[in-house]
């Protein structure tokens, strides 16, 4: 393997990944406008404990808008018929899979990092271990951006189709991953569906470096993540290797 | 050693073979074109070569690396345009060549000084900053031709280049391409147009359900096709096919407002047509002896009705 042509591929969709879809209007629906209107719906105008719910705010958003690029990127390219030929150029389906991660991970850190900031400066927030946060904001997204792209993956050419499926997924997990209910609150079954889904252990990463009650370590939350992370970029290079032609 | 070798090369979908066993190689600088009916497997042979489509069994190899084993290596040596495939309609025509440029390794300097250079060879100066999804298919397929080029590649594989284009484009395109040529490059050419594949190609390869069933220069090929000698004639009024057939006319075709008589023997056929223009009357107002085109050649070998 030439590793140089490698990372360098993966830079390369990366940036044009980054000029491209940045600006398109699904991205913004559904990373930017769906999870503000998700704030004003359950947290504006009722007496909460905004402190208390914030990381849990904070960590949707990173979700959503981290998850927004992924989708769009493969099925938006076998439209246009540009995917064949970025299949033509010194790169493998790895290579694209993780340019595309990281391109939907560094939208999502832009935002995340701006909601956070906008939290401390006006609300306050406060914040008992920024490394953790930062670290809870690098992992968050590159697990999220991956998820986006798995489920991509296995699709043909139309976004909408794409996009749909991926609100489908994405809706039930805000749910069940302590956002609305914390976390140190749940029992039962409900809690044992909560530990299956990855965006309960950044809910609980967030709360645990901003002052909140959370239920794992950070080490067992990080590790989570990273496993989660990883599952969803490897299963979506291997779907997409399989899947690749279809739809051209 | 071969600009690229292909050894056994297969491919099926399903129950379908849609490459069942070919093999071929080309030489340095040639100008090699690859021809078939819709279908033949052209494309998937295509795709196979550039890394797109795994191979089920047989190897490529690039000038002499193996692209099984040397994926990101071999690739760096070819400049493809497939199939389907456009260009990014959300960037310029220049931001479309240098982020070509990106993928293989160019500097900054190398990647403006090669656009600008490849923008005004194919005519888009003018247009160079405007977004491709403002532009024309032929604007657009030079876009995507420029981008082929811009890593300057020693081979460049092209599949339908100028399909549907027009005449301008065309002509931009294939000068372009032969310049490459010129300068060193392998060129393989998929094409439906068997006339601009005879112009261009030293060699063909003719595929036809998955095989190869020809592979010659297309001198060559037209050569092993004496049969198909024709004569072309011109009447003075209208005729009918039923006059001329015999033993020495195989075919008789209506080609505008002539007539071509196929023909092993062009010193018989031409007895033949004299007889009949004697016996009805006509006047001839021309007459040529050609031998069989590429496209004939072609049709005979692909069967195709």
């Amino acid at each position: 393997m030439n590793w140089n042509v490698y990372l360098r591929g993966v830079s390369v969709v990366a940036r044009k990944d980054m000029r491209i879809y940045y600006r398109k209007a699904p991205v913004f629906i559904f990373g930017l406008i769906l999870p503000t209107f998700l704030f004003f719906a359950f947290f504006v105008g009722r007496e909460l404990d905004i402190n208390k719910f914030f990381p849990g705010f904070l960590a949707m958003s990173l979700f959503f808008t981290s998850s927004s690029v992924g989708p769009l990127i493969v099925p938006w390219e076998k439209q246009q018929g540009t995917f064949e030929r970025l299949l033509s150029y010194p790169l493998s389906i790895s290579a694209i899979v993780l340019g595309d991660v990281i391109a939907g991970a560094i939208f999502g850190l832009l935002i995340s990092a701006i909601v956070g900031t906008l939290g401390i400066l006006f609300i306050p927030i406060t914040v008992t271990n920024l490394a953790l946060i930062i670290l809870a904001f690098v992992l968050g997204n590159l697990c999220f951006s991956g998820l986006g792209v798995l489920l991509s993956s296995p699709g043909g050419k139309a976004p909408a189709n794409i996009m749909m499926l991926a609100a489908l997924v994405r809706f039930p997990l805000i749910f069940v991953s302590g956002i609305f209910i914390p976390l140190s609150e749940m029992t039962g079954p409900a809690k044992l569906i909560t530990y299956c889904s990855p965006l309960t252990y950044l809910v609980d990463l967030l709360n645990q470096s901003m002052g909140q009650a959370y239920v794992f370590s950070w080490g067992m939350d990080l590790l989570v993540l990273f496993g989660f992370m990883a599952l969803f970029v490897l299963a979506a290079a291997v779907v997409l290797r399989r899947m690749s032609l279809k739809g051209l | 050693m071969p600009a690229l070798e292909v050894h056994n090369l297969k491919k099926n979908f399903g129950d379908v073979q849609a490459v069942k066993d070919i093999s071929f190689s080309v030489e340095p600088k040639e100008f090699f074109g690859l021809l078939g009916p819709n279908g033949a497997g052209k494309t998937t042979t295509i795709r196979m070569i550039t890394g797109v489509l795994k191979p089920d069994a047989g190897s490529v190899m690039i000038e002499g690396i193996d692209l099984r084993s040397n994926f990101l290596d071999a690739k760096m040596k070819m400049g493809v345009i497939p199939e389907v495939g456009n260009i990014y309609p959300d960037l310029s025509a220049r931001e479309n060549i240098e982020l070509v440029g990106r993928f293989y390794g160019l500097s900054k300097a190398t990647r403006e000084e090669r656009a600008d250079k490849l923008l005004t060879d194919l005519g888009l100066k003018e247009r160079a900053d405007d977004y491709a999804r403002k532009f024309s298919k032929g604007m657009r397929q030079r876009v995507s031709i420029a981008c082929a080029m811009v890593h300057e590649p020693p081979i460049l594989i092209l599949d339908e280049p100028t399909e549907g284009l027009d005449v301008m484009s065309r002509r931009l395109i294939v000068d372009k391409v032969k310049e490459m040529n010129r300068n060193g490059s392998t060129v393989i050419l998929t094409t439906h147009n068997i006339e601009e594949a005879s112009r261009l190609c030293q060699r063909v390869c003719i595929v036809n359900k998955g095989s190869i069933v020809a592979i010659d220069s297309p001198e060559h090929l037209r050569r092993t096709m004496e049969k198909m000698q024709a004569v072309e004639v011109g009447f003075d009024r209208k005729v009918e096919q039923a006059w001329f057939l015999s033993d020495d006319i195989s075919r008789v075709e209506q080609c505008g407002d002539k007539w071509r008589f196929y023909t092993e023997d062009p010193d018989k056929a031409i007895e033949k047509i004299v007889k009949v223009k004697e016996a009805q009357g006509l006047k001839i107002l021309s007459m040529s002896t050609t031998g069989p085109t590429l496209e004939d050649v072609f049709v005979k070998l692909c069967e195709v009705p």
